[in-house]
């Protein structure tokens, strides 16, 4: 399978949308990207970070307790979530920070929803000794002041973006300005496989790691290739990440598993392929959330790193061509899967991972007893214990509002000394 | 020849550049921001673009974004854009739209044209279509006859200077430097070799837009180009004014300076 072709189309989808002035910077990124993947000092140097820095290959992890609630399925875990920097997105990450100093850029611009992304960066910018400018929504970083922080700790500028919806879409509007603007000596660091050509073939051959790891770990432990994989998708990065090893394997199901938020026939999500329809959206054409006239409506998701109106233009391609199934899963589907998951393999979930959690339960029921899903567990969730304490009532609002304020009023050295 | 280069041509005899100038339709409403362009072809603008508002329009600033937002919220729609156009196009000057791509594609690219032309539009400027990805577009403006306009930018090949330009019709639009809208203290030196670099692979006018706000900019400009294009200093004054009347006069008044601007400019 030769996809994309050379101007980055996946079928009808894909290309490059762009100002004419970012066309050089893509042309150049094109060069430096084929030329790394043929070069053997570079991938050699990725490996070496990938195994000493982020800790891989990361393992799988058999859910017995878990895949009690599955029909009986046998539920594998690929854990991501073990990388440094708590998900897979470190993987493209550094593979494109080393690009930047390859391409001899000093700077690097990044935009991030729930922070995830613009850590991973600042990680990898600061092992590099590269500037560091994260755009992210007003709105985000009011969620997310803890991720604001450890940005600002690694040494990254963060940007509160206030235009537009002041979300995560905005945010990548703003990183195009900036790289409109200062693009002689700055990458834009994109965080998943959408924008133009060609990030969306890039970001999934950084990720491809996952699949790869995968697929001969589930052939070491079961001696045969799993029925499915199921995988969440905002972006869709740690998706077709895991997927791009099965792709070929025409046995093996896919399911990519969208944010449901509410519920699709309310509105109220980011379900892009279920409940979306073809159009351009940040440099390629995909499937988005639109209304009658093409303007970008607000995605809705308990789950910050799947609160995008957009998806990758590979898995709009998979999806037309059926090779791959999209399905939603509401916040309470992912939240109960999340519970599940703490409970019986005292494992904490990202939020976006537990969705598709949920999704493996459902296709382990259908496909039945001792059917292999792997499930690609693509972060932990630290970052979203407050969002999961507030769900369940664990504490109450008002006690996260006082401990947060409590944390970020106090001088470090009036705190207790307890903790470590 | 359509009407745009008949104006372009009758500038270039007059041997002064056109002043083209912009303005988001619906802001501060379809019809005021309608009489708005009026006035200010009748104070000296030669060319209107009206600007189809767009939720992710990732080439402009912080000014034509603050106008669009407003907007968007009354609801514009294609239709007030093509409303707008067909007013505009009343007082004679070519009137064209600049649209980010998702809008006309959902529209529909042909039903888009059709209804354009249909309003006396001259043409579209595509800010984020490039020729690379225009095939169902080259079909619909070459059916129609609305000229189509591509951008080129400093950072352009001397090849994607060539293809872009064999591929727009009524001029070639110049950004002049890297970057989005908005008003800037200097438009420097990279307009101007960016319009030589283009003067030497096509014979279309080359009009500069990007940062011009003012009389003297203009006139600087227009010593080089073949259009001086304005677009937020025009949204600031109409974002400033505290009625609709007073926008209008206010749009006349930048206009007029403008108008004076691109006379003095002339090439020497």
């Amino acid at each position: 399978m030769s996809t994309p072709d050379s101007t980055g189309h996946f079928g009808a989808f894909g290309g490059r949308f762009v100002p004419e002035a970012l066309v050089a910077a893509l042309d150049e990124l094109t060069v430096a990207f084929e030329k790394a993947q043929a070069d053997k000092a570079f991938q050699a140097e990725l490996a070496g970070l990938l195994s000493s820095y982020t800790g891989r290959p990361t393992p799988i992890t058999e859910a017995k307790r878990f895949s009690r609630h599955a029909g009986g399925a046998r539920v594998l875990l690929k854990r991501e979530d073990l990388n440094h920097t708590g998900s897979h997105k470190i993987n493209n990450v550094l593979g494109q920070a080393l690009l930047t100093r390859e391409m001899g850029k000093t700077r690097v611009i990044a935009e991030t929803g729930a922070g995830q992304h613009g850590v991973a960066t600042a990680t990898a910018a600061a092992l590099l000794d590269l500037d560091c400018v994260v755009y992210m929504g007003e709105e985000d970083t009011q969620r997310q002041a803890l991720n604001v922080a450890r940005m600002r700790l690694l040494g990254a500028e963060v940007i509160p973006v206030t235009q537009g919806s002041r979300t995560l879409k905005d945010a990548i509007n703003e990183a195009m300005r900036d790289w409109v603007t200062n693009v002689d000596t700055t990458h834009y660091l994109l965080g998943t496989v959408a924008g133009p050509h060609p990030f969306p073939l890039m970001v999934r051959e950084f990720h491809r790691v996952i699949g790869d790891e995968a697929r001969q770990q589930v052939l070491d432990l079961t001696g045969a290739l799993p029925a499915a994989v199921a995988a969440c998708v905002g972006g869709g990065s740690n998706a077709i990440g895991i997927f791009a090893a099965f792709i070929d394997d025409a046995d093996v199901q896919l399911f990519g598993f969208e944010a449901g938020g509410d519920g699709v026939d309310t509105g109220r999500h980011a379900a892009t392929l279920t409940g979306g329809s073809p159009g351009v959206l940040h440099g390629a054409r995909s499937y988005l959330l639109q209304d009658e006239m093409g303007q970008t409506i607000a995605s809705h998701s308990i789950s910050a790193g799947l609160d995008y109106p957009g998806v990758g233009p590979e898995h709009a391609y998979l999806h037309e061509t059926g090779r791959a199934t999209y399905r939603p899963i509401t916040d309470t589907q992912a939240m109960d899967a999340f519970a599940l998951l703490c409970r019986t393999e005292g494992i904490i979930p990202a939020i976006e991972s537990a969705h598709a959690l949920a999704g493996a339960l459902d296709v382990g029921k259908e496909l039945g007893p001792d059917a292999v899903v792997l499930v690609n567990l693509s972060g932990r969730g630290d970052k979203d214990v407050d969002t999961a304490a507030k769900w369940f009532n664990v504490v109450s609002d008002d006690e996260i509002v006082a401990s947060a304020r409590a944390t970020v009023e106090e001088p470090p050295q009036d705190s207790s000394g307890e903790g470590w | 020849m359509s009407t745009l280069s008949e104006v372009l041509a009758a500038a270039r005899a007059e041997g002064r550049a056109a002043l083209i100038g912009y303005l988001p339709a619906g802001y501060p409403t379809v019809e005021d921001g309608a009489a708005a362009m009026t006035a200010m072809v009748e104070a000296g603008v030669d060319i209107i673009e009206v600007g189809l508002p767009y939720s992710d329009p990732l080439m402009d600033g912080p000014t034509i974004q603050a106008a669009v937002e407003v907007a968007l919220q009354r609801r514009t729609s294609t239709e007030d854009v093509v409303s707008t156009v067909r007013e505009v196009a009343k007082t004679g000057a070519p009137t064209l739209v600049m649209s980010y791509w998702n809008p006309v594609q959902r529209y529909g690219v042909r039903r888009f044209a059709d209804e354009l032309a249909g309003a006396g539009g001259a043409g579209v400027i595509t800010p984020d279509l490039t020729p690379d990805e225009a095939g169902e577009w080259l079909g619909a403006t070459d059916a129609t006859g609305l000229d189509r306009i591509f951008l080129v930018a400093p950072s352009s090949t001397e090849a994607r200077l060539r293809y872009t330009a064999d591929h727009c019709r009524g001029f070639v639009y110049a950004a002049s430097t890297m970057g989005v809208t908005g008003a800037r203290a200097s438009v420097g030196d990279a307009a101007d070799r960016l319009v030589a670099r283009t003067r030497a692979v096509t014979d279309l006018p080359v009009c500069v837009g990007l940062g011009v706000s003012d009389g003297a900019q203009a006139a600087e400009v227009a010593s080089f180009a073949d259009g001086v294009i304005v677009g937020s200093a025009f949204v600031r004054r109409l974002l400033d004014a505290p009625s609709a009347a007073a926008g209008r006069d206010a749009v006349a008044q930048l206009a007029g300076e403008l108008a004076e601007g691109v006379r003095r400019g002339r090439r020497a």
